[in-house]
């Protein structure tokens, strides 16, 4: 049987093992009749040319995980960003891990998603903002269908959350080839600030296929910076889809720091509702071997006076492959829209690609759009220039690439975090240098 | 202290040096002077080891051992430092982290532990202030956005930090106005010692007012076509390179 078809078969009995008179039962019937009809994506779409799921679709994936596995905080410790305090919402295979995790409901809701859909007091904000971003289609839909769990942040008006909070998804590999369907919903209202680290991590080396849909709301004023750590295991496939829906005088930012994993979609959608707001959309890929990272980005410019700034940075070694598909639709009635988007990268070995792809669709005539797209190589001089110092080549050449990523690190606003991309980055190099900040 | 030999190099196929023959002993300064595209950067260039060009023939040793077989970074760990004509920007790496790093390789290449902090900075204070440099201007990102004269500055602190054997100065002078020259050759000559030697590198004799070479050679065409003492400069200063042309073609 087609992993499709599983899936599809085994809906009914999903929707069997939860509350019927969940909120949401309908809208998952309704999500699993869509991905029925439109299945998993092809490369005959023109969003998935270059990127192909075939690979990993072949697995015989254990759709809903139940087996409870244990972890200890001293073995996953290093997968936090434990130098300061911080929230933390964590999921150990699929099921919500109340030990690892610190949550609250004190002036604010951090949880999780299976509590919101199944306490009463949570109803009226599922109501309102629960698939209300998402588009309805395929891999969504499918996430929709088989929504049980993730993390749930719920920030009402006027609050500065006054520590970051982490996301983080361990799969131990302790059952078979598995597939994880997190979904995760933001909801920031009016005048409110909050920070989120999110991270996908495999402990071994079974299959795993994650495909994740976020839904952020980000209310009148509201900041939110999010911050995705894609450093996973080679055995593990992501797709994440995140829908953002910003309203007025609001800055949202997403960055994206892929490094790991084995093929990495990012589906990355903004849609201004609102004048006077920034959507600010930055990412850092460096692969190698046969890693695939795709950014697929919209930013839809509905209003006046909005801005929007993409900053990609992506350096591709061995036979990995990369993909940009960059596309900013400004409306007709979206008059002095500035938007920005630059994707620039450096190609390491000869059997390396990137494909990279910007699409404007302007319907007003009062914008500043700028797109630019490179692809090169180290600079030979600035390699020299750096050896004649007496640093060996190695240190060099990573010194180039550290100073060629750094303007997306810049933008990090925890201090913590961005030094923790930087060893990341480092690390995946293989230098030792020291670099400091 | 540098002994070239012979030297010839190019570029993809393209001769550039054509026999060059050099001797420079520990504690002096030499000048090359010549027109434009007479391989004076190349020859710099060929000396610190830039891979881009082959040498086809001679030999370049220091003290005595080649140097052809190294890389570029072994060359600065036995003492080998250019001042660039044009230093590369590098934007995100601050200069004291630049500096720290290289410090730090040329140790370890060495076998030395990473130089202690303390002992760094008090370095850094030093050598920054012997080139005016103010603090602001060390945590700027290497090289970006510097002026011409910032930008040579940068490039004599570095070598005042690193210490080197032999210091290649390429077109030093270039884009320094008066008082950046003044600057920048008093970091050069306070550096000078008997243990070290200096080969200038320069288009004008301005730079030769401030940094007096013992020797003088003039490059042309890839050979050194005449070599003398500082007053060589002047006259050159003075007649320009063509009698010298005629000279030669003779």
């Amino acid at each position: 049987m087609s992993l499709k078809d599983k899936l599809v078969s085994s809906h009914i009995v999903f929707q069997d093992s939860l509350d019927p008179d969940s909120p949401i039962y309908d809208v998952r019937g309704n999500a699993i009749k869509t991905f029925e009809v439109e299945g998993f994506p092809t490369k005959k779409e023109e969003a998935w040319k270059y990127t192909s799921l075939n690979s990993i679709l072949k697995e015989n994936y254990n759709i809903f995980s139940t087996k409870k596995s244990s972890l200890d905080f001293k073995d996953v410790e290093r997968y936090f960003i434990n130098d300061i305090d911080t929230y933390n919402i964590v999921f150990v295979d699929g099921i919500f891990n109340a030990h690892l995790s610190s949550t609250t409901h004190d002036g604010i809701d951090v949880c999780t998603m299976n509590s919101a859909l199944t306490k009463p007091k949570y109803k009226q904000v599922i109501d309102v903002y629960f698939n209300k971003i998402a588009k309805e289609k395929s891999l969504t839909s499918l996430n929709t269908a088989y929504t049980k769990e993730g993390a749930y942040v719920y920030i009402p008006k006027g609050k500065v959350v006054n520590k970051p909070i982490q996301i983080i998804h361990f799969a131990t590999g302790s059952e078979e080839a598995t597939l994880f369907q997190p979904r995760n919903l933001i909801v920031v209202e009016e005048n409110s600030e909050v920070q989120i680290i999110e991270r996908h991590q495999s402990l071994s080396d079974t299959a795993v296929f994650t495909n994740s849909v976020t839904e952020i709301y980000a209310g009148k004023r509201a900041m939110i910076d999010y911050y995705k750590i894609q450093n996973d295991k080679l055995n593990a496939s992501l797709v994440d889809t995140t829908e953002i829906e910003q309203h007025r005088e609001s800055v949202v930012s997403v960055h994206t720091f892929s490094l790991g994993g084995n093929i990495t979609r990012n589906n990355l959608n903004y849609y201004q509702k609102g004048e006077y707001m920034d959507s600010i959309l930055k990412g850092i890929t460096l692969i190698g071997g046969k890693q695939h990272v795709d950014h697929n980005t919209l930013v839809h410019h509905i209003e006046p006076n909005c801005e929007s700034h993409q900053d990609y940075k992506g350096i591709f070694a061995g036979s990995s492959t990369g993909v940009f598909n960059g596309k900013v639709v400004v409306e007709k009635e979206a008059q002095k829209t500035n938007a920005y988007q630059s994707n620039n990268n450096i190609l390491i070995d000869d059997k390396a690609t990137i494909n990279s792809k910007p699409q404007l669709e302007i319907f007003a005539d009062d914008v500043r759009c700028s797109h630019g797209c490179t692809i090169g190589q180290l600079d030979e001089s600035a390699l020299f220039y750096l050896q004649s110092r007496g640093i060996a080549k190695k240190e060099a050449r990573a010194l180039l690439m550290y100073a060629f990523a750094n303007t997306v690190l810049s933008s990090v606003k925890i201090p913590q975090l961005k030094q923790r991309i930087t060893k990341l980055i480092a690390k995946k190099i293989g230098v030792s240098i020291g670099f400091e900040l | 202290m540098l002994t070239v030999k012979n030297l010839h190099a190019g570029i993809e196929e393209k001769d550039i040096l054509k026999g060059i023959n050099l001797e420079i002993k520990a504690g002096e300064v030499h000048a090359i002077m010549g027109p434009n595209g007479s391989g004076k950067s190349t020859l710099a260039s060929v000396i610190a080891g830039k891979e881009e060009y082959e040498v086809t023939d001679g030999d370049i040793a220091l003290n005595g051992a080649s140097i052809l077989e190294m890389d570029t970074e072994e060359r600065a760990h036995k003492g080998v430092f250019l001042s660039f004509q044009y230093p590369v920007e590098i934007p995100g790496v601050s200069v004291t982290n630049f500096i720290k790093t290289a410090i730090n390789q040329n140790r370890k290449a060495k076998g030395l532990e990473d130089m202690p902090a303390s002992d760094m900075l008090k370095m850094i204070r030093e050598k920054s202030e012997l080139l005016e440099i103010d603090r602001k201007f060390l945590s700027r990102s290497l090289n970006v956005g510097f002026s011409g004269g910032e930008k040579k500055r940068n490039e004599i602190f570095q070598m005042a930090m690193l210490e080197p054997k032999l210091a290649i100065l390429d077109e030093t002078d270039s884009g320094l106005d008066i008082d950046a020259l003044r600057i920048v050759a008093n970091g050069v000559n306070k550096l000078r010692s008997e243990d070290n030697a200096v080969l200038v590198i320069t288009h004008y004799q301005r730079l030769l007012d401030y940094i007096v070479p013992d020797v003088v050679h003039v490059l042309m065409d890839g050979k050194i076509v005449k070599t003398g003492g500082k007053e060589l400069a002047h006259e050159l200063e003075e007649k320009g390179y063509d009698w010298l042309k005629e000279e030669v073609n003779a």
